[in-house]
């Protein structure tokens, strides 16, 4: 972590600190906690797609496990919340593994189609074998910690965040590490790294297992927030929407996967009479950012400091 | 015992011809840009509810309906083509991905916003007794999808191996700098490649309701399993996609019949990641082409 991404994060922790006592109402606050549940999902792409070169469309299918899995091991089981976190987490990166290994041999569209499939196939598990089928189950644990249970807005907003700080320090610190120095040689020119010994497959593969991971928890809170769970919040749209966020943010610089999460989360409440509108105004988004704002929001913002920088 | 399988074997030929042709329309544009439309399905759902508008709501005459149908799909594609594809042709394949699916969103919202959440259908085109054979029952309108299926496949091999126009495009899809050099447009193929593969898709659509009605949200469905029946063809193949496309549709019909309708995506599903993970050239493909390709 540079000294700048540093004293980045602990501003964002002071306003992480701030916030809830200046927003008390538990709908901002529950707003504020899916932002934090989605930037922690969005991450995980941001690196695969700004860092790895790859795209995954199936993020929802990870998101998915975790909620499922998780919510699953202590409402049928009574294992603590926290080892159910972790055990969905492994099982969510045995899946991941299973699908990279074949999937990226392959080039390019390839591993979208197959994240694709694997999340629908996912979806449509949660459908017919999950608890409740299509209509979903409910009576999940609230999240705990030796028998202190999280589960007022308030409470699990800093829990989220934290969380949320925690794995974008973990993210930068990897990103600045040999292996983001990789990761970034290996965006440049796989030809290249690859000759100054950097095993390519196995890094992409690493870094695939890593954004399942961080989708797995991110579902895992989920699960143990709303205590609700149907399928319908795990199909293809919600690896879309976490695609948006990472697109509108900017997927060359992880601090990009948050600011979009939290925009793409906020817009539709903002939004709310246009009920009917949304799926339209999403794709208006992704489009007008593809084409328009590759570099993404916070992309952008960076290069205009840099500017005034330079300019000084 | 038999009929029942007889059964099934219909109506998954059925299904299967609308894959064909949706495996068909990823072949064309991938053919001609190396680009996979991801928004290919939403072409048949347009179809459909186009249809659906012109015949039932303001109540044309079913050939006018289907020509202005068609034509409506076409400009669609003309526009995607023109508005998205085009200004970021210098963009990697990752971009071109990703923007295809930002333009079937769009296109599903409009959908949603257009015609609601309620799934649509017309009268078959003929109406009659259905047919028998074997004590398997086969609607009429099913031999029209199977019927117009054939004629699609028939005119693109012809399009495709004895027009200038259709040579011109395969030309663009090996060596696109080379076509340039030989003096072929090949922004101008590029965008005959979108607007024909959106008119394969529209009659897909325009064919299918009748039978499968047509909601807003089809698209993506239809996308992955065309998708999934162009690449057991093996991708850029027309032949293979089409025989990939009625091998799902059987298949996907015998799942549901034998196993459990619920399943019935899943295989899709699970061949098209089979495949991909063990023979990513296709069935009838072969090694070899899949190294020579850019992606």
């Amino acid at each position: 972590m540079t000294r700048n991404q540093f004293i980045a994060i602990l501003i964002l922790l002071a306003l992480v600190f701030v916030f809830p006592n200046i927003f008390s109402g538990s709908y901002i606050l529950t707003v504020a906690i899916f932002s934090g549940i989605n930037a922690i999902v969005t991450m995980g792409l941001c690196i695969l797609m700004g860092y790895a070169g790859q795209v995954s469309l199936g993020q929802a299918g990870f998101y998915g496990i975790g909620a499922y899995v998780s919510a699953i091991m202590s409402l049928k089981y009574g294992i603590p919340v926290l080892f159910s976190i972790i055990i969905a987490s492994i099982i969510a990166s045995i899946a991941a593994l299973l699908l990279a290994i074949p999937a990226l041999r392959l080039k390019g569209h390839y591993l979208a189609v197959a994240t694709l499939g694997f999340g629908e196939i996912i979806y449509i598990i949660l459908n017919e074998w999950g608890p409740g089928g299509p209509s979903g189950f409910g009576n999940i644990p609230h999240f705990n910690i030796f028998s202190i249970e999280i589960k007022t807005p308030y409470q699990y907003f800093y829990l989220v965040w934290l969380i949320v700080i925690l794995l974008l320090g973990f993210s930068l610190n990897v990103i600045n590490s040999r292996i983001g120095r990789a990761l970034r040689a290996m965006h440049e020119s796989e030809t290249a790294s690859a000759s100054v010994g950097i095993n390519i497959p196995e890094l992409k593969i690493k870094v695939f297992i890593l954004g399942a991971i961080f989708a797995s928890i991110a579902g895992s809170l989920y699960a143990h927030f709303v205590t609700f769970l149907s399928p319908s919040g795990f199909s293809l749209f919600y690896s879309i929407l976490v695609l948006i966020m990472a697109v509108v943010g900017g997927i060359s610089n992880i601090w990009g996967a948050v600011v979009g999460a939290v925009i793409i989360t906020v817009l539709p409440e903002l939004l709310k009479n246009f009920r009917e509108f949304d799926v339209l105004a999403y794709g208006f988004i992704l489009t007008v950012s593809l084409m328009f704002m590759r570099k993404g929001i916070v992309g952008i913002i960076t290069e205009k400091l840099g500017e005034k920088r330079c300019s000084r | 015992m038999f009929s029942v399988f007889l059964q099934f074997l219909f109506s998954g030929l059925t299904t299967g011809a609308v894959y064909a042709l949706v495996g068909l329309g990823f072949n064309i544009i991938y053919n001609t840009t190396s680009i996979i439309n991801l928004a290919q399905g939403e072409f048949v759902v347009a179809g459909g509810l186009l249809m659906w508008f012109f015949v039932e709501s303001i109540k044309l005459p079913f050939i006018i309906s289907a020509i202005l149908t068609v034509i409506s799909v076409g400009i669609i594609g003309y526009l995607i083509e023109r508005l998205t594809i085009r200004p970021v042709k210098k963009a990697d394949l990752l971009m071109m991905i990703m923007i295809t699916i930002a333009v079937s969103i769009v296109l599903k919202g409009a959908a949603m916003f257009a015609f609601g959440k309620e799934p649509y259908g017309y009268s078959p085109f003929t109406e009659g007794e259905p047919l028998v054979i074997g004590g398997a029952i086969i609607q009429q309108q099913a031999l029209w999808v199977m019927g117009i299926t054939f004629l699609c496949i028939v005119f693109i091999y012809l399009f495709f191996n004895k027009t200038i126009l259709g040579k011109a495009m395969r030309a663009c899809a090996i060596n696109p700098v080379a076509a340039g050099l030989m003096g072929i447009d090949v922004e101008k193929m590029i965008t005959t490649a979108f607007v024909l593969s959106a008119v394969i898709g529209a009659i897909g659509g325009i064919a299918i309701t009748p039978i499968s009605l047509m909601e807003y949200d089809k698209g993506a469905m239809l996308t992955v399993k065309g998708f999934c029946a162009s690449i057991m063809g093996g991708l850029g193949r027309g032949r293979g996609s089409v025989i990939g496309g009625f091998l799902l549709g059987i298949i996907e019909s015998l799942t549901a019949g034998y196993i459990h309708s619920g399943f019935k995506d899943a295989v899709a599903l699970i061949i098209l990641l089979a495949i991909l993970f063990f023979r990513p050239a296709g069935l009838f493909g072969s090694k070899e082409i899949m190294r020579m390709r850019r992606f």
